[in-house]
């Protein structure tokens, strides 16, 4: 295999097994937020057993998001030593200013926040909750700016191929931006619902942990079922803007070879770029045109007005229908299951055990579908770096032999692979473990140490 | 010197503070990380919280140096990235695995902890390994095709782990007490000598594997002036050592060693910032034609000057919120 392929290869392993972890701390850092805050408000024990609990798994997913995230940001110098160089006045105060404002902000308060309790007040700890939330939210903002002027770029110059920057609000607010981050907050925050309400209910079918996990199950629940229509609006409306912005990657999504007018929604096809069309189509009549110009005989610019800018076909055409079919059933469970439990009065013992499996079943849904959309998004994106402006191969290490590359490719493969094992099995693991055994002091200490606590931050 | 021609050294200094508190910080969680394996079980989860608390933000310092070397020195980022292609990859390996054998050892099964514990091990091993071979390599400007460029690569991959494991016993006789705290001055005495040697070696090796390092060094009346930063050095290490032995090490003064180990490292990190300036990559770029925009660092200044002394506020609260001996942490 070539090296350029490879480096891709390596940079996507990374990425792909990157994005798994944000995702979920991204939003998880509010629902903490809100359990801590339901907790000194109610002073319900099965909140702070639910902080607990979730704090766990949020200190296991951001230290797989840390180390991976230092991963890549070698990996930018050791496989694309021509992107710094040429873009690096755009991209590299984005990137500086996510490590100084969100990086060091999530890092400094993360062990007050898992560990101080007791050592600093409430107040002090809330805040430390807060910085860490407000942190990972900040980290993604300037990646997705970055990202979103790397698919739509503007406000910048090109000097002797060396980018310059003429305007920071057009770089910051590029066009592709705001839609960008909207998508990506809200598939945050249903991949984070989505495991707390699967988790939850893996948890009540194993009869553990009977006052927290209800009171989880519903918030997930709920918060999946608001916000999958939203995230399913936002969605339409960042595919017009990619349709007005690189027509072609929308040409792949759908499967278009040829510039035409009502164009028919592809349910099922194989897309053949020897041939340049698809086999074994299987598509709704007139359906794409109406969707993507809201018009039955809207003109939809097809692949092959692109001839050697397009990105390759078939991975876009099928990441797409991924993320489009698993954010359906998403949108299905959620309502199911919501209109089911709301019926039980959320009581869990009468909550049908079938809605339960659904649930624990779409535990991980959140991380495919938003895999399979940043594949879409990167993927179309080829073969540019900076879309149109740049192209991958030219920015790729050309010093590199091809088989060092596939020598660390196959180790961070076997890591990544063996580490997704390891963490699925620990979040499982961990849901079974009995309430009381998770957390001794629980019950006969959580008002009094709360009250200590109080003293203490004081001194503190 | 116009304030544009400046930009390239503000930087330059901010890449190498990042750099040495990096080394400072990350180099006794690092270090504990290799003590591991000589505790008892029970030791080991004082080790952990001894640690637990800072490491991410230590690590941070690593991004911000990388980042600091990718933007705003960027033809330099490529080069020395590409030159260090599987050292890098491998330190990354072992700080993945150290990272999240931290996580995954308190909260998977307990009969798969010690393989966890295992991983840490190895995890810090191979990252300080890599590490040091990464710095013999950088010092040497990269140079090849001589049998001594990888005989000094090796032995400065090899004295860096002993350098942090060191480092990371003071950190420990500082943190903790009792039975552990003896283990610790008993650990910091063994990882001393090495540690010396070490330093002895790279001192003399450098000036005669770097012809530029030699001339910097060894003219009058340059010499007279510089050689404060060696004997200021050894003073250290002497002080270090002979305090290890006073029982005084385990009560009062339990701080001192590690505060001498720092400043030997400082003193460090001066003499190898005085031999390489004004280059990034030894003989072959400088700062000035590695260096980014003037537009684009003003904008990165801005945000530095705003966004350090908060940085350095709240890891300050941080260090003073766990202050004292590690006790054993609790998710709370």
């Amino acid at each position: 295999m070539d090296a350029l392929l490879l480096a891709r290869a390596q940079f996507a392993a990374n990425v792909t097994f990157h994005i798994l972890f944000p995702t979920i701390t991204i939003a998880l850092g509010w629902f903490l937020l809100f359990m801590r805050w339901r907790w000194l408000k109610t002073r319900d024990p099965a909140w702070l057993g639910a902080y607990r609990f979730w704090t766990k798994v949020f200190a296991l997913s951001f230290a797989l998001g840390v180390v991976s995230g230092i991963t890549m940001s070698f990996q930018f110098g050791t496989n694309w030593p021509g992107f710094m160089e040429k873009t690096g006045n755009v991209s590299g105060p984005l990137l500086g200013y996510e490590v100084l404002t969100a990086f060091f902000l999530e890092a400094g308060f993360l062990g007050i926040m898992l560990f101080g309790h007791g050592r600093v007040s409430e107040r002090v700890h809330m805040m430390a909750t807060f910085f860490v939330a407000f942190g990972t939210t900040m980290s993604a903002f300037w990646i997705l700016v970055l990202n979103s002027w790397m698919q739509t770029p503007a406000g910048h110059e090109v000097i002797d191929g060396v980018f310059h920057v003429k305007s920071w609000a057009e770089v910051l607010f590029n066009p592709s931006f705001p839609y960008r981050f909207a998508h990506m907050l809200l598939a945050s925050a249903l991949t984070c619902a989505f495991l707390m309400a699967g988790l939850s209910a893996w948890q009540l079918l194993r009869g553990q942990s009977e006052r927290s996990a209800p009171k989880v199950l519903r918030v997930g629940l709920t918060v999946a079922a608001a916000l999958i229509p939203v995230q399913i609006f936002v969605g339409d409306l960042h595919g017009l803007n990619t349709l007005e912005h690189q027509p072609q990657k929308v040409a792949a999504m759908e499967g278009v070879w040829e510039t035409q007018r009502g164009a028919p929604l592809l349910l099922f096809a194989w897309p053949d770029e020897a041939t340049r069309s698809n086999r074994f189509e299987i598509g709704i009549p007139k359906m794409a045109s109406f969707i993507l110009t809201h018009d039955f005989d809207g003109e939809i610019k097809g692949l092959n007005d692109f001839p050697d800018v397009h990105p390759p076909v078939a991975t876009v055409f099928w990441s797409f229908r991924v993320m489009v079919g698993v954010g359906m059933l998403m949108l299905a469970t959620s309502w199911a299951a919501w209109f089911l439990a709301r019926r039980a009065g959320w009581a869990p013992e009468r909550i049908p055990r079938l809605a339960l499996w659904a649930l624990a079943g779409m535990t991980f849904s959140g991380w495919i579908a938003t895999v399979a959309g940043w594949w879409v998004t990167e993927i179309g994106r080829q073969p540019f770096v900076v879309y149109g402006l740049l192209r991958t191969a030219d920015v790729a290490a050309t010093t590199v032999p091809s088989p060092m590359i596939a020598l660390t490719l196959t180790m961070y493969m076997v890591v990544y692979v063996a580490l997704i094992f390891a963490y699925v099995t620990v979040l499982k693991y961990m849901a079974e473990k009995p309430e009381d055994v998770l957390q001794p002091d629980l019950v006969e200490a959580a008002g009094a140490k709360a009250a200590a606590a109080l003293v203490a931050g004081g001194k503190a | 010197m116009s304030f544009d021609e400046a930009l390239p050294v503000i930087f330059m200094a901010l890449m190498g503070l990042s750099m040495l508190i990096y080394v400072i910080s990350d180099g006794y969680d690092l270090g504990v990380g290799l003590l591991m394996h000589r505790a008892t079980p029970e030791e080991k989860d004082v080790l952990i919280a001894s640690i637990g608390p800072f490491w991410d933000a230590n690590e941070t310092w690593l991004v911000l140096g990388v980042g600091i070397l990718l933007v705003a020195f960027p033809k330099a980022h490529g080069l020395v990235l590409t030159q260090l292609y599987l050292p890098v990859a491998l330190m990354l390996i072992g700080l993945i695995l150290r990272g999240v054998a931290f996580d995954f050892r308190v909260k998977a099964k307990a009969v798969r902890k010690p393989m966890w514990d295992r991983l840490f091990f190895a995890g810090s091993l191979l990252a300080s390994l890599s590490q040091g071979w990464m710095l013999g390599r950088y010092i040497s400007g990269f140079g090849d095709g001589g049998w001594n460029y990888p005989v000094f690569a090796a032995a400065i991959a090899l004295a860096l782990p002993a350098a942090y494991a060191l480092l990371g016993a003071a950190w420990l006789i500082m943190k903790t007490e009792g039975a552990l705290q003896a283990k610790a001055v008993h650990w910091a005495k063994l990882a001393w000598a090495p540690v010396v040697v070490g330093m002895l070696l790279i001192s003399l090796a450098t000036p005669w594997i770097s012809e530029t390092v030699r001339e910097r060094w060894f003219t009058l009346p340059a010499f007279i002036a510089l050689s404060v930063i060696p004997v200021m050095t050894g003073l250290a290490l002497v002080v270090a050592r002979l305090i290890l032995d006073k029982p005084i090490v385990r009560g009062e003064l339990c701080w001192l060693p590690f505060v001498l180990l720092i400043s030997v490292f400082c003193l460090g990190f001066v003499g190898l910032a005085y031999s390489i300036y004004p280059y990034v990559v030894i003989d072959q770029l400088t700062i000035w034609q590695a260096a980014s925009s003037p537009a684009a660092l003003k904008v990165i200044l801005i945000g530095t000057c705003i966004s350090v002394p908060a940085i350095a506020a709240y890891t300050v609260f941080s260090y003073k919120v766990f202050w004292g001996k590690a006790t054993e942490l609790r998710y709370g």
